[in-house]
This record gives C-alpha cells, structure tokens and sequence, in this order.
C-alpha cells in the first residue's frame, strides 16, 4: 500500500469503510461481511488523515513578540482532578498577574493546557506532544509523583525543560534526568527531616506510619524511620494501604495496641471513609494524630465524619486558613487566586482549595520567568541554556513572587527548599502551632544533575 | 488484638461488604440472565445513584435521616429512568446483539462518568448518615450505621426474591428468561420486560450505592471497583441466578473481610480471581447456574 496515496483523502474525513448491510443479523455480521481492498484502503485512508491531521498545522515560530509557551501537563481528570482543577486556577492567576507586569522578556506568557488522567502513560504521551505538536518552551505543573516519574524520561528524550510541583522526592534524588526540576515547593524527604523533631517531642516517641502504597508513600516510608531516629523516636509499624482501597477499618487491627502517634499520609478520594472509621475504631480514645494536609486538601475541614480530627495536626505547605502573620505577599497571592480566609473559593465557599500546594504552581512560574530572563531566552533553541540557569539559582526572597516564603534552591540536585508549617485542628480551623526554618530540611545531596551532558 | 475479636471484626467488615455488592451483583445477574446482556456500565448506575443520593441530601438540607431516606427513594428511581432511556435509545435499537451491547455499554460507561466529572466535579463528597451510633465494643468500636447495612439490604434482597418468584411480573420476567421467543408467542411484551429488567437492574445498583455512599462518599470514579467485584460474584454464582449471587457475594465478601484483615487485601483479591478461574475451568455455569440448552 503506498500511503502517499492516502494523503489526498485526508483532507475532508472520508465517510468511515465498509456498511454493514443488514443490521443486527448476528453476532458476527461485521466479521463476515466480506472487506473490498477499496473500502478498507478508504478506512485507512480516514484514519491516517484523523491522526496525520493536527501535525499539518503550522505552529508558527517563536518571534520577538510571540508569546513564551509554558505546556501545562494538568491532571484534570482522574484521581488528581481536585488538584488539577486548583493547580490550573493559580497557574491562570500567576499567568495573568505576569503577563499584566509586561510578561518574560517582554513575551506575554500563554499556557497550554493538557489532561495527563494523572496516568502515567499518558503524562509521558503528554509531554511528547508539547515538544514535538505545540512545541512549547518548557512544559510544567504536574502533581502526582508516579506521572512525573513516568514523564520524565520523555522530558529529556525531547530536551525540554520540565518544572514539576509534586513535593515529592524524586526529583531531588537525582534518578531522574537534567531536564526535570522542582524549584518551587520543598520535597517531602527535606519536609519530615524538618518535621521530625515536632514529632517526636510533641507527639509521641512510638509512630504508626499509614501511608499510600506507591511512590509518594513510598517517600514517607523511607525517610520518617531515620528522621525519628535521629530525634530518639521510633516508627513501631508501617502500614501500606493501596491507592484504590475504599474502606480501612480491616487495616486498623494492625496498629499496635502501644502506638503514641498516628502518621497519616492518605492521598484520594477515600480519605474520609479513613478518618470516619479511624473514629469509629478507636472513639475518644485515640492515639495522637499526625498528618499531612494532601489527605485533605479540597475537603472540607468541617465535613461529617472528621470531628474525630479535632485536636490533631497537620502538615502544610502553605495554610489553608488565612493566619494573623499573614504577610501582604501572602495576603495579595491569596486575592488574585481566589481563595478566601478559609481557603475555599470566593465564589463558593463549599469549594475548598489545595492551599497547602497550588502556592508551588504561582512560584515555580516565577522561577521560570526569573530563569528565562537570566538565560536571555529567545525560544527552543535556548532551551539548554535555560537549564543552566535555572541550575545557577540559588535563592528566592520571600516577597510577591515567593508568598509562601524564602526558599534556597540547590542547582546540583534541582530542588528548592522551604519552611513547613505544623497547624494544629481547633474549632473548625487549621492554625499553624510551628513554623520549622530552612536548615531544619536540608539534607545532603545523593547527586549532581549538572554533570550529565546537556 | 486477640484471636476473637479480630475474627469478629473481620467477620463484620466482610458482611457489610456482601450486603451491598450482593445488591449490585444482583442487578447486573438480572440483566444478564434476563437480556443476555453484559452491562459494563453497570458500575456507573451505581456511581450515578451515590452522586444523586449526594445531590438529593444537599438540596434538601435540614435532617440528615430525612434527606437520606428521600434519597434512598429518589436517587433510584432517577437511576431507573436514565437506565429506562439508555435501553430505549441504544440497547433496544441493538436488537440485544450480546457483542455490540458490550461495547454500548462500555461507551455508556464513559459517558455517564464523563458527565459526572463535569456537572458534579472530581471531588470526593460526603452524604451524612441517617444516624451516628457507635457500637462500642471492649476490644473496638464499630458503626451501628454499617450494622443497619447488613439489615437493609437482607430485607431488599428478599424483597427482590417476593416480586421475582411470586408476583405476576416476576413470572413474566423469568419466563422471558428460560424462552423469550415462546414467551413472545404467549403475548408477553418481552420488549417492555427488558426494558424493566434493565431499569430495575440499575435500580438496583443505586439503592446499594445509596446505602453504602455515608461511609464511603460519592466520587465520580467509584464505580469501577464495585464492578469488578459483582462480576466476580456473578461469573462465581451463576449468571442469572437469584440464589448463587447472595451465596457468591456472601462468600467473596466474607473471605475478603477475614483474608484482609488477618493477611493482606492483596491476597484476598488474588484468591478470589483465582476462585474465579477455578469456577470457568470446571464449573463454567457458575456454582448455581444451569447449563443453557
């Protein structure tokens, strides 16, 4: 078949192969309908001009004053959906905000947008598709630890600089490619190092880790055990609990009956079902409670079922509730995203945001535009460039860009780190108890990104 | 946790668990045995009725228990009539075909779920119980809510059973379903009997959904697992029997329960696939079911 032939039926979508006749004969009626070499050349001939048909428009190239590209790899359906729905209201809100100071380089910045399913799969698909169909400038903005672990490997094949908000660790373990970084939020080994001594001298010496059985629990697993030890505490079980799992009181049994603190990492939809039957097992008297905010970001604090809540702690990465320290940094990010003091929408107070997160989206596209400039980008082919400089960042000020706070950013293993805060649950609100500071997270580094060739 | 106890728990846990798929697997068993239909979508009927069960408390308000019984009557019967539209205009318009139904179905799937996601959003929601009792125990404490479970749906499955073997529709429904060409032949409208087995197949995912959505909230992706778990039920009991479903259902949720509790949910999941093969291998009828002619 010469498929040069194909193309010119590819221009208006040639009315799909073969008829079927007689319909509902029988089961098999498509299977012995007898294909004519014609019919099935048209049928191949549609399909090749449905998938041909988007590469043959021209995407024009960047020019002084075209806009800087950011591909927004967005988890808009799938497990993630909530994140992504917030990930993307922030992106609009810090776009806007850049765009309104004159943009990068005097670029106006436009994001495009791609649902990656929060699959792996499709996150790599994803990420070949920005740099090969819209070719954009860097793409951007993913959450889930097992898409951007699945992404990667694309992102560098394609060479396109690709900046993460996951929070987990594996960008800073050097596992993955130079192209990858996270310089926007502090990754969850440097947060529990930070955490730990909170923990331990606040909570309890004997810690019942519940986590989510893939990556990000994974981080939990791996780093809480040594960061407790190190402050004369220890992790007495680890209970793995897989990600689809919809009811957990069959789990709880495994607790040991000497548990000081629970520490609780539950990512999905289930994490209500969890806390409801935490309460129904253990009633008012329960172990202490530590855990991360992810469990509950975009539930409400107040639904039915998570009083058992009530005097526990969580961490966050930004609060959720606006704080009477709050800066006019943190204040003015607050007001152009959305959100009001309880952290939900202000067009509906029901809809909760991911605050302890979504921040990393506002400040890693300030890190981007700050790279950009550094590096004197033009377009794609300066893509290399801005890799270094993004690697020559070392410091970001607390300030508008930054409203979470300062952060140090280590080039070598391409993570930002940050300080964390500890709230602690009461009437109905998040207030942060602890504060920890920058050198409370920082670790060695186990890599160096910037010797692999560019 | 002693021996005892943690048996009890166990035990508990796998009821409620049989309780409600042994609804769902019993809508899907119906349709099957009824329309020789295989209704992939039937997961999202069940998500349909938790979404529902969530908009019905919202929109009423004041008492949880009153909104959760309007919801038990409302989400259902909305269920049955999107159910009643998707067999008008795509099953019945199929003639049944068992191959093209599946993959209607599978695009049905998608749809409805699709249409969650949109009107009502990727968010986990909660629906208040009727009522909050904790059962306190000297070893645990367990939700009387998930106790009433077990209750309520023993008194829908025998509900089912009444109108199925006892009622003049129920004679007319399992006439169909050992010949529907001779039950054609002796005036039963067999087009309108499917129509209602398929309603009341969905409707019966609902209600499950319904009972189960206060201890596990409503999501748009909820119906994939529930799924999984009535075919296992359905293929293990026999398709289209009444019978080897509840038995089916008893026994992969209780096994799961105690499987779960005393090693891992990984296994249990494992033995009850295996269980599965084992039933297609040597008994492919299912543990219930009769050989077709």
């Amino acid at each position: 078949m010469r498929l040069s032939d194909t193309g010119r039926h590819s221009a208006g979508i040639v009315k799909f192969g073969w008829n079927i006749k007689k319909r509902g004969t029988g089961m098999s009626s498509i299977i012995r309908k007898s294909i004519s070499r014609r019919t099935a050349l048209k049928g191949f001939a549609a399909t090749a001009g449905l998938v041909a048909g988007p590469g043959f428009v021209r995407y024009s190239q960047a020019q002084s004053s075209a806009p800087i590209k950011i591909g927004f790899q967005a988890h808009k359906t799938g497990i993630g959906a909530s994140y992504g729905r917030w990930y993307e209201k922030t992106t609009n809100a810090a776009v806007k905000a850049i765009n309104e100071a004159g943009g990068i380089n005097g670029r106006p910045v436009e994001i495009i947008v791609e649902d990656d399913g929060t699959d792996p799969g499709r996150g790599a698909e994803v990420i070949g598709k920005f740099a090969n169909q819209h070719k954009v400038d860097v793409a951007y903005g993913t959450l889930f630890s097992h898409v951007v672990i699945g992404s990667a490997p694309a992102a560098g094949e394609n060479k396109l600089p690709y900046y993460v908000v996951s929070e987990g660790h594996h960008v800073a373990s050097t596992k993955l490619n130079r192209y990858v970084f996270q310089p926007g939020i502090t990754d969850v080994k440097s947060q529990i190092q930070a955490m730990a001594p909170w923990i331990a001298s606040n909570a309890g010496k004997k810690v019942t880790q519940i986590f989510p059985d893939f990556a990000f629990g994974y981080d939990h697993r791996d780093y809480l055990p040594p960061a407790l030890k190190a402050q004369g505490a220890d992790v007495i079980a680890q209970i793995a609990i897989p990600p689809t799992e919809s009811s957990f009181t069959k789990y709880f049994p495994q607790i040991p009956a000497d548990t000081d603190v629970i520490y609780h990492v539950m990512v999905g939809p289930a994490v209500l079902t969890f806390v409801k039957e935490l309460g129904e097992f253990y009633g008012s008297n329960r172990p202490q409670l530590f855990g991360f905010i992810d469990s509950l970001e975009a539930v409400d604090i107040n639904s039915p079922g998570l009083e058992f809540l009530d005097g526990s702690h969580f961490w966050e990465g930004s609060p959720r509730y606006a704080q009477p320290d709050d800066t006019d940094a943190q204040k003015a990010y607050r007001a152009a995203v959305g959100i009001d003091d309880n952290g939900a929408s202000v067009d509906d107070p029901k809809d909760i945001s991911t605050a302890a997160h979504m921040f990393g989206c506002w400040e890693t596209l300030y890190v981007i535009k700050k790279a950009m400039e550094d590096a004197g980008y033009q377009g794609p082919g300066d893509r290399a460039k801005l890799v270094e400089a993004t690697e020559a960042l070392t410091e970001f000020a607390e300030g508008p860009e930054h409203p979470q706070g300062p952060k140090t950013f280590n080039g070598k293993i391409h993570q930002c780190f940050g300080v964390q805060n500890i709230s602690k649950l009461e009437g109905g609100k998040l207030n942060v108890v602890h504060k920890t500071s920058i050198e409370d997270g920082l670790y060695e580094p186990e890599g160096d990104y910037t010797t692999q060739p560019l | 946790m002693a021996f005892g106890p943690h048996l009890l728990l166990a035990t508990l846990e796998g009821l409620v668990t049989s309780a409600v798929l042994a609804l769902m697997a019993l809508g899907l068993s119906l349709v099957f045995g009824v329309m020789r239909v295989v209704n992939v979508a039937h997961g999202e009927f069940f998500m349909l009725g938790a979404v529902l069960a969530w908009a019905v408390t919202t929109t009423l308000g004041g008492n949880p228990a009153l909104g959760f019984l309007a919801a038990l009557v409302i989400s259902p019967l909305i269920v049955g009539a999107v159910a009643l539209l998707a067999e008008r205009l795509v099953l019945r318009r199929l003639n049944y075909n068992p191959e093209s139904t599946i993959v209607a179905t599978i695009g049905l799937l998608y749809i409805i779920q699709q249409l969650a996601l949109t009107f009502y959003g990727p968010d986990a929601r909660p629906v208040a119980a009727p009522f909050n009792y904790r059962i306190s125990l000297p070893w645990f404490g367990y939700s009387g809510y998930k106790l009433s479970i077990i209750g309520a749906s023993a008194l829908l499955l025998l509900a089912t059973w009444f109108v199925l073997t006892r009622t003049r529709i129920g004679l007319v429904m399992r006439a169909t379903q050992y010949d529907s060409e001779t039950a054609q032949a002796f005036g039963i409208p067999v087009d309108r009997v499917y129509a209602g087995v398929f309603a009341l197949g969905a409707m019966l995912a609902a209600v499950a959904a319904v009972l189960i959505v206060p201890i596990s909230q409503a999501h748009y992706l909820m119906g994939l697992d529930p799924l999984l778990l009535s075919f296992i039920v359905v293929i293990i009991g026999g398709l289209g029997s009444l019978r080897g479903t509840v038995v089916a259902a008893l026994l992969i949720g209780v096994s799961d329960g105690v499987i779960s509790v005393f090693f891992s949910p990984t296994l249990a999941k494992i033995i009850a696939t295996l269980v599965v093969a084992m039933v297609l291998v040597f008994r492919p009828q299912g543990l219930f079911g009769t050989v077709r002619r």
